[in-house]
């Protein structure tokens, strides 16, 4: 074991890994963070928890971290190179460490147009790749980026993105393999819907040898109606949702669409439980988190391995 | 080159509101160029100023004159026979520009009349697009001559990032992503594999982040 992550035992052990998220609130309001992680607790193995998602200003995924652990579940920093130079992030992590918080996700952030401050100073000093370098040199070297040594260094279990639909696709795999050669341990992918685009993605990842070297969670969102199918698939940079869903979502009259989604992801699941490399599922449940204990259950997944 | 466009006519209206003799000062190279301070916009700016007064029942002070490069000492000791004539100095240069002439002449105040843009090239006529950032450490050669750190919205040297689509950058189908112009450069140079390099963490003290930066060239001097 690299690290005393939750996570990377589940792994470890074999199991399908659950993960699902926790977005925090736009305010000082720790009650809401409470009650969506009451909602996750004990359906699944770890919880990530976004960094001013959409570029918007939340409660800091660390603060709302600290909640979830002391609430006894086990909560993964996401971090976003948009908003902190590599002074800030590294003392963040030595501050989630120090919290008992050892899983994180790197990421770069969807960019300040698009969120509350689009007049804001976009940071970039690292990108996500340089990020999971560091992480991993923290924890591997016992060093800080700059190179000086760290007094009992941090041991994170290490996450990152990946897109498959994004593009350029013949660039997805090979993205991939970047981050893997710069240390990542696992990975949880955008939403799927093009099942069969994320097939022929797992394919090339296969062919590499990748899914043996980095754990792939794949990543999952039900639809609440057939406006956000619609919304999601014209309207959401590198998302790929095809017509044929939006069709069926649209054929359900509107007060039967939610479960119409929920229908079609835990379907989806399904599916994507048969493709050789996936080790996981990340349910990404937008503002319905009381819906992950019925996912996760009417996917065949709980209860959740004790390890 | 440098690029720069003219302020709203309200905002150097507002600006130079409070004077009556002004020297309206261009310069012949970048802002020439890209049509923003030249002597051709000086001589329009100088008449829509002469007019804005009129109409407001004053009368002005206007001279003008379009150095040869408004950056360089040598140059800028030109304006010195009309400095006193004037209350103020407006000047149509970029930022470089406008700094040299308040260093030389201390006692004046010069005001902006453009706002400088960035380092780019022409695209085709009347379009200029940003190319460099001047960070000072050219990874150019890294990625098939096309620069992540002015071009990706995020700077990312290890592009794309998951909203590339069509080719076109998440912030708008007007920008282009970088990183597919990268890629496609790399393949038709047969470099494929040098996108696998990871670029590490960038050093930016040759960047702005450093301070403020010089050049020292004593076999110039």
């Amino acid at each position: 074991m690299k690290t005393e992550s939750a996570l990377e035992k589940i792994l470890a052990a074999g199991h399908l890994a659950v993960t699902s998220e926790c977005g925090p609130p736009r305010g000082a309001v720790p009650e809401k963070v409470r009650k969506k992680a009451e909602m996750l607790k004990d359906v699944v193995d770890a919880v990530n928890v976004t960094d001013n998602q959409t570029a918007m200003v939340r409660m800091s995924s660390f603060a709302a971290c600290v909640i979830l652990k002391q609430m006894g579940l086990h909560p993964i920093l996401q971090m976003v190179t948009r908003d902190r130079n590599r002074l800030a992030m590294q003392s963040e992590i030595l501050g989630a460490y120090s919290h008992g918080i050892n899983t994180m996700l790197c990421l770069s952030g969807d960019h300040p147009h698009f969120g509350d401050h689009p007049m804001a100073a976009n940071v970039y000093d690292l990108d996500s790749i340089q990020l999971i370098q560091t992480v991993h040199k923290m924890r591997a070297e016992g060093k800080f980026q700059g190179g000086e040594d760290i007094e009992n260094p941090p041991k994170m279990f290490i996450g990152a993105a990946a897109n498959p639909f994004a593009d350029p696709f013949e660039l997805r795999v090979r993205r991939l393999a970047k981050k893997v050669k710069a240390g990542v341990d696992f990975i949880q992918t955008q939403c799927i819907y093009n099942i069969d685009k994320f097939e022929k993605w797992m394919e090339g990842v296969r062919e590499r040898g990748l899914h043996e070297k980095v754990h792939i969670l794949a990543g999952v969102t039900p639809m609440k109606s057939a406006g956000m199918a619609r919304y999601m698939k014209n309207k959401v940079p590198g998302m790929d949702v095809p017509e044929e869903i939006v069709q069926r979502m649209s054929a359900v009259p509107k007060e039967k669409q939610a479960e119409e989604g929920i229908r079609i992801c835990v379907e989806t699941m399904g599916r994507l439980k048969e493709v050789k490399g996936v080790r996981g599922f990340h349910i990404m449940a937008i503002e319905w988190e009381q819906k992950v204990p019925e996912l996760v259950e009417r996917a065949g997944l709980l209860p959740r391995p004790k390890v | 080159m440098i690029t720069a466009i003219r302020k709203p006519m309200e905002e150097i209206i507002a600006s130079v509101d409070s004077y009556s003799r002004i020297l309206l000062v261009g310069c012949n190279e970048c802002v020439t160029v890209c049509g923003a301070g030249g002597r051709k916009e000086v001589g329009i700016l100088s008449s829509a100023l002469q007019m804005a007064f009129m109409k407001s029942g004053r009368t002005l002070d206007i001279r003008e004159i379009t150095l040869e490069r408004q950056c360089d000492p040598e140059y800028v000791e030109e304006l010195l026979p009309h400095i006193d004539q004037a209350d103020v100095v407006l000047s149509m240069a970029c930022g470089c520009g406008v700094q040299e002439v308040a260093r030389r002449y201390k006692a004046k105040p010069v005001l902006p009349a453009v706002n400088t843009q960035f380092m780019g090239a022409s695209e085709r006529q009347g379009v200029w697009a940003e190319r460099c950032q001047g960070c000072g450490d050219c990874l150019l050669g890294l990625t098939g001559g096309i620069c992540p750190v002015a071009r990706c919205s995020k700077r990312l040297l290890n592009g794309p990032c998951g909203g590339s689509t069509a080719g076109k950058c998440e912030i708008s189908p007007d920008v282009d992503c970088a990183w597919q112009l990268i890629w496609d450069r790399l393949k038709e140079l047969g470099m494929e594999d040098r996108y696998e390099d990871i670029i590490s963490a960038k050093d930016w003290r040759t960047s702005r982040d450093g301070g403020p930066r010089k050049i020292i060239r004593e076999d110039l001097m």
